[in-house]
């Protein structure tokens, strides 16, 4: 009789429970967000800002993707997506994906390893049709080729073993795109097989998803659609939302001083704020003098109060970190202990300056014979107000520095001709991998690699830290590189920034991402409890 | 009159020639185009893919050749294509010229419509408690940057209304439609406003202080007619050349106000265009305002004729 009641009583939990589940996730709705500028194009490829990755990651689906309920993106977090399982080869050059059958793209045509194939090689530059631009051709620098067999396997065949590959297939910034549709059209009416349909793109005004009725994952997206206003004024996009116009913010853009104006028009509103793995760095152009000495580089980075940065502009809110996002939130970053050995990290300011004055002396400056120098950055808030700060500091080390504001048209030329001495640059990172960091931002030959820092044996432990498989063995090399980078004031780090996203309390199945800006976009779970 | 008329036409030509060259040019000598802000956010620039975009879009042409291209399609209702969004220029520019034209066109009314009977009404009480409470009104219009304005506006709507009247293109009520112009146009209009309230006041104090007006007083006529039909209708000139400023002005000044209350008008468009370097955009633009200026110019001169029939332009 006891264990009859016990059966009855679990009964009722269960159904209790399976219709608050139901109740739980609501069909209906289009969510309204606001977007921060009008994106260049439709196409995620081609571009390299998450102002596309935030509308139009949810049109596509990636071969694998990062969890979308899970907030920091590791390899743990990895699941498959169109792929249904992934396997390396014995020796670590192979990477082999089983796909999904019965997946269709928005205009019916069927999904099959073929799309996985062209999609690639286009990045890969080896296809026919090419991209307008091609910013992350550098990725797949370790896949030798991709290959199919039959409709629903594909392979990546690499040069030499790269266990992160897998983290950049997951990426925001990694769709499939299909064979059959054109570069050109891509970019201004993208086709892809994810949750929500492309409608329109106004440029200045507005981008509209529709709920794709026919998608592979049954049950998915909870919403009818998704309709972003854009609205490049910050003041205006804010009010906007506290009056009830828009559900949620564009997500990672809310200051931390907007954050406080949010939260008192509109308490009951959710924000969050977390890392967006964007850091503000100097590069230093240490192919022509005064920065051609390693003193006065040395001084440079011994002067800066990282501190005083976070406290000015982010009430205390942002990281302090070298190249890789400093922990919890990032995967890669050193422990403190190990960050405050280097030259410039250290809590004692005072004694860091003096050490820094001691170098300029060295190399001939003093408080009669002051260094001069230009420090140049693009005209937009958030380089332009770290660079004001950045002045103020050096001038405690005899260095005069005049701001250089620089249109966003001529900052890249500006760059690559060398015609800088100090920049003030932010560098982002779509994957919280030092495969991505490290190479792009400090090899030899990368495009990206401003300063053009080269240190061979820096080099030969990229590929070490790249070809190990034991996270921990990995995670160690690591730290020793980005030490390493930091010494050698190959591109200081000054802090890693934090911002909010809020939205009102019956947007549901938001997550945050911690360590990336660029990942966390299908919205696929996402439902309004209206 | 038909003489100066063709004179006028054929001068609006020239100088919608000489606007065409000016900014043709003056875009090419700005450091940067296009690719190289493409390529910006991508982080770097492959040499080849560069020369390719710049093939694609005709930018490794001589200019000469540039603008003839330009010209020859424009003399064709052809205006090229956007380099941003691959659209036609056509189609991108003219969906936002009557939603700048209504906004535009709000705001003048308003202007004309507060303005000048407060002009009046300030010049007829000249030295009154209620002359100075206008004259102090129209210096904070004067003072006031729209764009402040427009924050204050939008938060005091937010704060009373809980609602905002920003830019909606499926407004969900007629107040709503009417909203989203008639705030914005005021907030811009009260500048104008202003500005012409000012120029009607003095220009009505020194109408009133002629020999005619005394002669009509004197012959009998009401106050209502002196005031109206001999002072107004004689000091309209330098309003009208305000308000012809003020139109011209509108039609491309309108950036401030377009971007607070996020109006996808031509203002806007043609900022963000510029930011892009999106050439095609910006010189079609650039000739419509200039058309819009000298069309407003010739419509103003040929309206002082009307207000002043001792004006006659002979042939």
């Amino acid at each position: 009789m006891r264990s009859m009641k016990m059966l009855g009583v679990l009964i009722v939990s269960l159904l209790i429970t399976s219709s608050a589940g139901l109740a739980a996730e609501k069909q209906g709705g289009i969510l309204r967000m606001y977007h921060r500028d009008s994106p260049a194009s439709a196409s995620i490829h081609e571009e390299a800002t998450y102002s596309v990755n935030v509308p139009f990651m949810a049109v596509f689906n990636n071969l694998v993707m990062y969890k979308q309920d899970v907030a920091q993106n590791s390899i743990d977090s990895i699941v498959p997506e169109l792929a249904t399982s992934w396997a390396w080869s014995d020796d670590k050059k192979k990477l082999t994906f089983k796909l999904h059958q019965g997946v269709k793209w928005h205009d019916g045509k069927p999904f099959t390893s073929a799309d996985v194939k062209c999609t690639f090689d286009m990045v890969m530059g080896k296809s026919q049709q090419k991209f307008r631009k091609n910013p992350r051709k550098a990725w797949y620098n370790q896949v030798e080729d991709i290959t199919t067999n039959g409709d629903y396997e594909v392979s990546f065949n690499l040069k030499r073993p790269q266990p992160a590959l897998i983290t950049l297939l997951a990426s925001g910034y990694s769709p499939i795109y299909p064979c059959h549709v054109s570069p050109a059209q891509m970019r201004t009416h993208p086709i892809g097989t994810g949750p929500f349909k492309f409608v329109e793109f106004k440029a200045n005004e507005s981008i509209k998803l529709t709920r794709n009725p026919d998608y592979w994952k049954k049950g998915l997206p909870h919403l009818d659609g998704i309709e972003y206003t854009i609205i490049p004024n910050r003041s205006t996009a804010i009010l906007g939302f506290v009056s009830g116009k828009f559900d949620m913010t564009f997500p990672t853009e809310v200051s931390i001083p907007l954050l406080k104006d949010v939260k008192a028009q509109d308490p009951k509103a959710i924000c969050v704020v977390a890392p967006n793995n964007v850091s503000t760095n100097i590069i230093v152009n240490r192919a022509s003098p005064p920065f051609d000495n390693p003193d006065i580089r040395k001084a440079m980075a011994l002067a800066l109060d990282r501190k005083a940065f976070i406290s000015i502009l982010f009430e205390g809110q942002a990281d302090i970190g070298g190249t890789m996002l400093p922990q919890p939130d990032g995967i890669w970053g050193m422990p403190k202990e190990m960050l405050e050995t280097i030259p410039g990290y250290g809590p004692d300011v005072k004694a860091n300056r003096e050490e820094a004055r001691k170098l300029m002396e060295k190399a001939g400056y003093g408080p009669n014979k002051h260094l001069p120098v230009k420090v140049s950055t693009r005209n937009i808030a958030v380089y332009r107000d770290p660079a004001v700060i950045l002045i103020d500091q050096l001038k405690d080390i005899y260095i005069d520095g005049e701001l250089d504001v620089v249109e966003t048209a001529n900052w890249f030329s500006k760059i690559a001709r060398k015609d800088y001495a100090l920049g003030l640059n932010l560098t982002g990172n779509a994957v919280d991998d030092p495969d991505q960091a490290f190479y792009e931002n400090y090899s030899c030959n990368s495009e990206r690699n401003y300063t053009k820092y080269c240190n061979p044996e820096i080099e030969k432990l990229f590929d070490k830290q790249s070809l190990e498989t034991d996270l921990n063995k990995r995670k160690k090399l690591v730290w020793e590189i980005d030490k390493q980078i930091q010494e050698d004031v190959a591109r200081p780090i000054i802090y890693h920034s934090r911002t909010g996203t809020c939205w009102q309390p019956y947007v549901k199945g938001v997550t945050v991402m911690v360590n990336s800006s660029y990942n966390g976009y299908r919205y696929e779970d996402v439902w309004l409890d209206k | 009159m038909l003489g100066y008329i063709v004179r006028r036409l054929a001068l609006m030509l020239i100088t919608l020639f000489g606007i065409s060259v000016i900014i043709f040019v003056l875009l090419r000598i700005v450091p940067g185009n296009i690719v190289d802000i493409l390529f910006d956010a991508a982080g770097f620039v492959d040499p080849s893919d560069k020369a390719n975009l710049e093939r694609e879009l005709g930018l490794d042409q001589s200019i000469v050749v540039q603008y003839l291209h330009w010209i020859g399609g424009l003399l064709h209702g052809d205006l090229g294509y956007s380099y941003v969004s691959e659209k036609p220029a056509l189609d991108e520019i003219l969906p936002r010229i009557p939603i700048t034209a209504r906004l535009a066109g709000l705001a003048l009314m308003f202007s004309a419509a507060i303005g000048i009977p407060l002009g009046v009404l300030s010049a007829l009480k000249q030295g009154s408690r209620l002359d100075y409470i206008l004259r102090a009104v129209s210096l904070s219009g004067l003072s006031l940057p729209s764009f402040w304005l427009g924050l204050l506006i939008l938060m005091a709507s937010v704060s009373m209304f809980g609602t905002m009247p920003i830019y909606t293109p499926n407004p969900q009520s007629f107040g709503q439609a009417v909203a989203i112009y008639c705030v914005p146009a005021m907030a811009v209009g009260f500048r104008s406003a202003a500005l012409v309230m000012r120029i009607t006041r003095s220009s009505m104090l020194e109408v009133l202080r002629q020999d005619y007006i005394r002669t009509a007083r004197a012959k009998g006529a009401s106050e209502t007619t002196v005031n109206f039909r001999h002072a107004l209708k004689n000091g309209m000139l330098p309003i009208i050349t305000v308000l012809g400023i003020e139109a011209a002005f509108l039609v491309g000044g309108l950036i401030v106000t377009e971007t607070v209350f996020n109006i996808p008008g031509i203002a806007r468009f043609l900022v963000e265009a510029i930011r892009w370097r999106d050439y095609p955009i910006v010189q079609n633009l650039v000739m419509f305002c200039a058309l819009i200026v000298v069309l407003a110019n010739f419509t103003v001169d040929m309206l002082y004729a009307v207000f002043d029939p001792r004006i006659r332009y002979n042939d």
